[in-house]
């Protein structure tokens, strides 16, 4: 059975109609539709478990503590990371490459250099600005190839013993470029470099094993993987993490506090203020399950299939451009395109009349569309429950654009 | 809401129309007061250029690269303006644009109708200490 045949049944939303069309949603890279186990996940936990978590003696305190931990366990599990201490339980990709870039800045002197790349994320971005400009650190990018890869002998000349910092996507949001994780990770250790990796947009694709990256942060989000929005997965390597300050302070992060001091506690509960997004961690863990029932290589699988589709079809239509690299090999569920003499926007809203969800606009990649030479494009992007047949759809109604307006 | 029944969503037929057929794109020879703008965000610029002359608009032209519905609501804009009194001119407002636009332009489209408008703003002066000053007339832009 095809693995949209399987799984379209279990997301309610597929039966929305949109401007009287079957709903075709190509939007996973932005947020991904949750499957009705995630749904009942979290409601059954407020309805039957929930409460505070880590300190309450009441039953359901223990409860929600479980459940809560537990989350971490499967996060644990499904992304082959060593140790339970270094799955850090953030808000989203975002706040957790915040927070890295935050505390890892901190650490460095004046002069020390953050090297990033052109195609990333706002999110891996504006961080690191922050930092560097606050810290007087230099800050240098990677750029992107005319084949959408980056420029790894650029990177090697970038790369000095100053260079303290390696972050970059592990997938691109916008051009689907699939990076070498392990091969940049052991580049920047060559330098004594400690690399952080934006897996926004891989984890929910591909099967992801920490021990073989090698990389030292990795960032992702439920949410674009069948889970709630509001909760954020933050790896850290055991020997990094723990000789990182935390730099966000309050309850549940702390073992005693006196009026001028605290302890801190261990990890990962020392990068944990607060009140946790616990129903979330339930979700999240509802999410890994369904996604494991599947088999991560079976998911990558048959979005490549979609993606090889879409750019070919894509492809052979007369005034499109597809912007990336060619190959599937190097690519993950997102394809970005452009119609000649139609802006992104208009592109978007007239498939949305037709249904059909993609994204449009500069993605939270500005220097990116700058690299491209274009303000926007559009983005149609894939999950386990997108089928052939929606892509016929996506395909037949771009061709049609040019006549509709 | 849709004038027609053939809209598009926001695409309405004169919104079609005006993109497919503008009347009021391209050059203005002799224009006294223009400026530009862009929609970071979108992508959408537009330039509008105006001849001013004894208090009246006396011709008005646009150009620029951005979407459908800004491209017809600058169309529609210039055409609300040429030949009017400037203290007219001044008033026109997206009510006007909407108006002749007959489109369902829903809140996150209405900066593509209301873009042209503020550069007309611009243009005219109104807009005081704006950010983008008035440009000298046959001037390049000056935004990267």
């Amino acid at each position: 059975m095809r693995l949209d045949e399987k799984t379209r049944p279990d997301f309610p939303i597929l039966a929305r109609v949109i401007n009287g069309h079957p709903l075709v949603y190509l939007d996973s890279a932005a947020s991904s539709q949750k499957p009705l186990s995630v749904i009942e996940a979290m409601s059954q936990y407020y309805e039957r478990s929930h409460a505070n978590v880590h300190r309450s003696i009441h039953t359901l305190g223990e409860e929600a503590t479980e459940l809560y931990e537990h989350a971490r366990d499967r996060v644990q599990r499904f992304i082959g990371a060593a140790r339970r201490e270094e799955i850090v339980l953030t808000r989203g990709t975002t706040d957790g490459l915040s927070l890295v870039a935050d505390a890892l800045c901190r650490t460095l002197a004046p002069g020390d250099q953050v090297v990033v790349t052109e195609m990333e994320h706002h999110s891996n971005l504006i961080p690191w600005q922050m930092a560097s400009r606050r810290q007087g650190l230099r800050l240098a990018a990677v750029p992107v190839t005319a084949g959408g890869l980056l420029d790894l002998d650029a990177l090697d000349r970038l790369l000095t013993e100053r260079t303290r910092v390696v972050a970059f996507a592990h997938v691109s949001n916008v051009l689907g470029t699939l990076n070498p994780v392990l091969e940049i990770a052991r580049r920047a250790r060559r330098v004594g470099a400690i690399t952080v990796v934006d897996g926004a947009q891989a984890a929910p694709h591909l099967p992801l094993d920490m021990s073989a990256l090698e990389c030292d942060f990795y960032a992702f989000s439920p949410h674009k993987m069948l889970g709630p929005t509001g909760i954020g997965v933050l790896y850290g390597r055991w020997e990094r993490l723990e000789h990182l300050e935390p730099t966000r302070g309050g309850s549940e992060m702390i073992k005693e506090v006196w009026i001028d001091r605290a302890q801190w506690n261990d990890l990962p509960w020392r990068f944990e203020p607060g009140t946790p997004p616990i129903a979330e961690a339930v979700g999240l863990t509802a999410a890994i399950e369904y996604l494991e029932k599947l088999g991560m290589d079976r998911v990558a699988e048959h979005e490549r299939a979609l993606a090889r589709r879409t750019l070919d079809g894509l492809g052979a239509i007369p005034g499109v451009r597809v912007f990336g690299p060619p190959s599937t090999v190097d690519r993950g569920a997102v394809v970005a395109f452009a119609v000649d003499g139609l802006h992104p926007h208009d592109v978007a809203a007239l498939l949305d009349a037709e249904g059909i969800a993609v994204r449009a606009g500069h993605h939270c990649a500005m220097p990116l569309m700058r690299r491209l030479g274009v303000v926007g494009t559009t983005r149609a992007s894939f999950s386990v429950f997108n089928s052939h047949e929606e892509i016929g759809r996506l395909l037949t109604a771009v061709a049609g654009l040019r006549a509709a307006l | 809401m849709s004038g027609t029944q053939t809209a598009i969503g926001p695409y309405s037929d004169v919104i079609r129309e005006r993109w497919r057929r503008p009347r009021f794109r391209g050059e203005l020879p002799g224009a006294n007061a223009v400026a530009e703008d862009v929609n970071p965000l979108c992508g959408d610029r537009v330039r509008v250029m105006l001849r001013l002359a004894d208090d009246r608009v006396a011709d008005a032209r646009f150009t620029g690269d951005s979407c459908a519905i800004c491209a017809a609501s600058a169309d529609v804009t210039a055409e609300l303006v040429a030949g009017r009194p400037v203290a007219e001119a001044r008033r026109v407002a997206a009510i006007d644009v909407l108006a002749v636009l007959q489109a369902d332009i829903r809140p996150t489209r209405m900066r593509c109708v209301t873009l042209p408008l503020s550069v007309l703003e611009q243009a005219l002066g109104d807009v005081p200490g704006a950010g983008h000053p008035r440009l000298a007339p046959g001037s390049r832009t000056p935004l990267q």
